[in-house]
């Protein structure tokens, strides 16, 4: 790489991003990043700035552009109230496992520790949310941070980093020549895979009757979508994603079962208890998988694959633990395992799939009368998008519905808040998933109240021209907790119920085209109407049943096999 | 519920800002009260050592080492039961001279407790005594009878028994890991 004399360590932030091939970022300026901003106006060819309309929108915005496509995502934002905004992200982001470098400013290096103005310890606030946060006090180890920063992001088990950039470094003048970090000495991202705990795995996996393949978001993030698929091609065993592994298989995938968890499918929580061999790759047995750890998979032997060892044996105690790459393990575990069929075993969870049609999906997607449910909406888009939208999601039923009734022909097609929950995160996640994939049609799934927590980003989509597509499932609730609320706390419906404005009209202020259906049968026309240009936003109010719920549901504090089928029956 | 145990973990890192921070904050996640805590420079030069004896389980310590190692800039981390290291602590008395002075029994009861005067004057004495808590503790009781001004004690150190050096081998492996990578 070239070096360059004598420039100010804003332009050397710069080159060191040009030189990570960053070509998108995502921010809002002020005071103490206003020369690094001075000198992104010299370099609006080779770098798209995204201006948001508050910084968390910058932060999910990167965060669903780097779920899109796989990059880390890059946000800027400056000192005090710029950086604690990102915050939410940030924590979302490192519970996620979400490559982004975030780049805040700060305050004069000799101010520091003064109370100044916009002055705010990042570094010591992120650091319980970061896989790393640092501050930049001198312009000199700028290459130096940044290279480590997109190295650390964007390794092994990725994560945020935030880069603390105080004013004294961005206007020193330095000489700059950019080297790519490749080695942390107390860093090993990708851990040397033990080849005597692969073959006890694939002796368990050979000697099984019931085995059974759970997966997370791993699978995707280390790009082993056709491993896992070769995997079960040979091995015939059925397998279940967590909420975050969705779309890494296709929906229609004969070994595909489902989705786990509260609200997942009833097969893949059932027979997690009744499997004699359960193979967890690239997940981390969330609570919300699980249910109550106590009764989850007692009779199995359980193989957990993961890149991290803090993972292993965090939640449930395994008899094999496999320390590495989701994509390496599964290439090397693949020679050694048994080509089988599991007929039988697979019809059970086939059996389980029919009870739930019959019981639970069929009155959800094809109701006959009544208003409007969410689940309808959702899988007439997955049908007219042709299952290939990327699916953004907000946090609560809409979130659900749409993880339970999407469906998905390629990877990477599931966004949503899994870890942290974040209210408010698709609409800006939404918008960073359509700049990284252009060419795809994104549906952005929201409530009425998660919408509103991040509305103001219509402005970004409008100044951006993003052709995101809009779908607000209106109820009039905040109705995860109003379902919450009628099932465990005896109806009593506090602090649920939104008085909403009229959504058409704010489309209309922003120029969006947009639409309300109240009726079933102007459903299907209006979703083509809303897919019909792939380049333009479109806003889609569906009016839908007011006290909707997501079933089946296993409720909190209960085993994988306590599954709700409605508010009155079980399994 | 499982068996709390004292355990003593060592943590090397690099000698980075904020260590002890992004240490110490993973134990008050779990709301584990650190028992002891001593910081310093290790025999390798670059790395800092971290001793911190904390009470219970050996999951939750387990756990708590692997997150703590996850950290960037820490190299490697152990945990230690009792039987597994040799561990002192160093604590320091202060009594009125003029209450010893006089006293028979002084100079046996330091003797016995096999501790150390390290400075007298006509005001004060100051009294050390390395070794384990219960050690130092029964000194300070002893003490007591002639009024201890000021007691202080130090964290634990330790030294494992293993006869393989775990953080030796790790940098050896890392750096046959960086060199392999620049070729």
């Amino acid at each position: 790489m070239e070096e360059y004399k004598g420039i100010t360590g804003s332009e050397a932030l710069i080159r060191a991003l040009l030189a990570e091939d960053v070509d998108t970022i995502f921010g809002y300026p002020g005071g103490a990043i206003m020369p690094v901003f001075d000198k992104l106006y010299d370099f609006q060819q080779e770098l798209r700035h995204i201006l948001v309309r508050h910084e968390q929108g910058a932060v999910h915005a990167a965060q669903g552009y780097a779920r899109a496509c796989g990059r880390t995502g890059v946000v800027i934002v400056t000192s005090g109230p710029g950086a604690t905004n990102v915050i939410t992200g940030v924590a979302d982001a490192m519970i996620d496992s979400t490559p982004l470098v975030v780049i805040s400013g700060q305050v004069p290096a000799n101010l520091l520790g003064t109370d100044a103005f916009q002055e705010t310890d990042v570094v010591g606030i992120t650091l319980p949310i970061t896989k790393w946060s640092y501050q930049v006090r001198r312009p000199e180890d700028i290459a130096w941070a940044v290279a480590r920063a997109f190295y650390i992001a964007g390794t092994g088990r990725p994560g945020p980093v935030v880069l603390d950039f105080t004013k004294t470094a961005q206007v020193g003048k330095i000489d700059f020549k950019y080297e790519k970090c490749s080695f942390i000495r107390s860093y090993t991202p990708i851990p040397t895979i033990s080849e005597e705990k692969l073959n006890e795995a694939a002796e368990l996996i050979n000697k099984a009757k019931k085995p059974f393949m759970v997966y997370g978001q791993g699978v995707t993030l280390s790009h082993a979508e056709a491993e896992l698929k070769a995997f079960l091609d040979k091995t015939g065993i059925p397998a279940a994603a967590t909420l975050l592994g969705l779309s890494a298989l296709p929906s229609d995938y004969k070994h595909y079962k489902g989705m786990l968890g509260m609200h997942g499918n009833i097969g893949p929580n059932v027979k997690t208890n009744e499997c004699d061999v359960l193979i967890a790759i690239g997940m981390r047995f969330d609570d919300r998988v699980t249910g109550d750890v106590n009764k989850y998979a007692r009779q199995a032997k359980i193989i957990h694959i993961d890149i991290d060892a803090a993972e292993i044996g965090k939640i449930i105690p395994v008899d094999v633990g496999i320390l590495g790459d989701a994509k390496e393990v599964l290439t090397r575990l693949l020679p050694k395992v048994e080509q089988k069929e599991y007929n039988d075993w697979e019809d059970e969870f086939d059996k389980c799939a029919i009870v739930e049609r019959a019981r639970v999906i069929e009155y959800e997607v094809n109701p006959e009368k009544g208003d409007i449910n969410m689940g309808e909406v959702i899988r007439c888009v997955s049908i007219v998008s042709h299952s290939d939208a990327i699916v953004v999601t907000d946090v609560g039923q809409n979130q659900m519905m749409g993880a339970r009734y999407s469906t998905f022909a390629q990877t990477r097609s599931m966004i949503t808040s899994g870890g942290l929950g974040t209210m408010g995160f698709g609409l800006p996640a939404a918008i960073g998933a359509k700049i990284a994939c252009p060419e795809r049609a994104v549906c952005f799934f929201s409530g009425d109240g998660g919408v509103q927590m991040s509305i103001q980003e219509f402005g970004t989509i409008m100044q951006e021209h993003c052709g995101v597509k809009i779908i607000i499932l209106n109820n009039n609730w905040l109705g995860n907790v109003r379902q919450w609320q009628q099932m465990f706390f005896e109806e009593r419906y506090s602090q649920t119920r939104m008085t909403n404005p009229d959504f058409m009209k704010i489309s209309e202020a922003y120029g969006f085209k947009h639409r309300r259906v109240t009726r079933r049968e102007d459903l299907k026309s209006a979703v083509v109407e809303m897919l019909a240009d792939n380049d333009s936003p479109f806003v889609l109010e569906v009016c839908v049943i007011e006290d909707g719920m997501v079933f089946p549901m296993i409720p909190p504090g209960k085993g994988v096999t306590e599954i709700m089928l409605n508010a009155k029956e079980w399994f | 519920m499982e068996q709390e145990t004292l355990f003593t973990v060592n943590v090397y890192s690099e000698n980075q800002v904020g260590l002890l921070n992004q240490i110490s904050i993973i134990f008050t996640r779990r709301n584990l009260n650190i028992w002891s805590l001593s910081v310093s420079a290790s025999a390798i030069e670059g790395v800092h050592k971290f001793t911190i004896a904390c009470r219970t389980t050996r999951r939750n310590i387990d756990a708590v080492v692997k997150q703590i190692e996850k950290r960037i800039d820490v190299l490697k981390a152990f945990y230690y039961t009792d039987d597994e290291i040799v561990y002192q602590e160093v604590a320091l008395y202060k009594v009125q001279t003029d209450n010893i002075l006089d006293s028979p029994d002084f100079e046996a009861l330091i003797r016995r407790h096999n501790a150390q005067i390290l400075e007298i004057n006509r005001t004060f004495a100051v009294i050390q005594k390395t070794g384990q808590y219960s050690d130092t503790q029964m000194l300070y009781e002893d003490l007591n009878q002639y009024g201890v001004l000021q007691f202080a004690r130090s964290g634990r150190v330790a030294i494992t028994k293993s006869t393989i050096e775990r953080v030796n081998q790790f940098l050896e492996m890392q750096e046959r890991r960086e060199l392999e990578l620049n070729r």
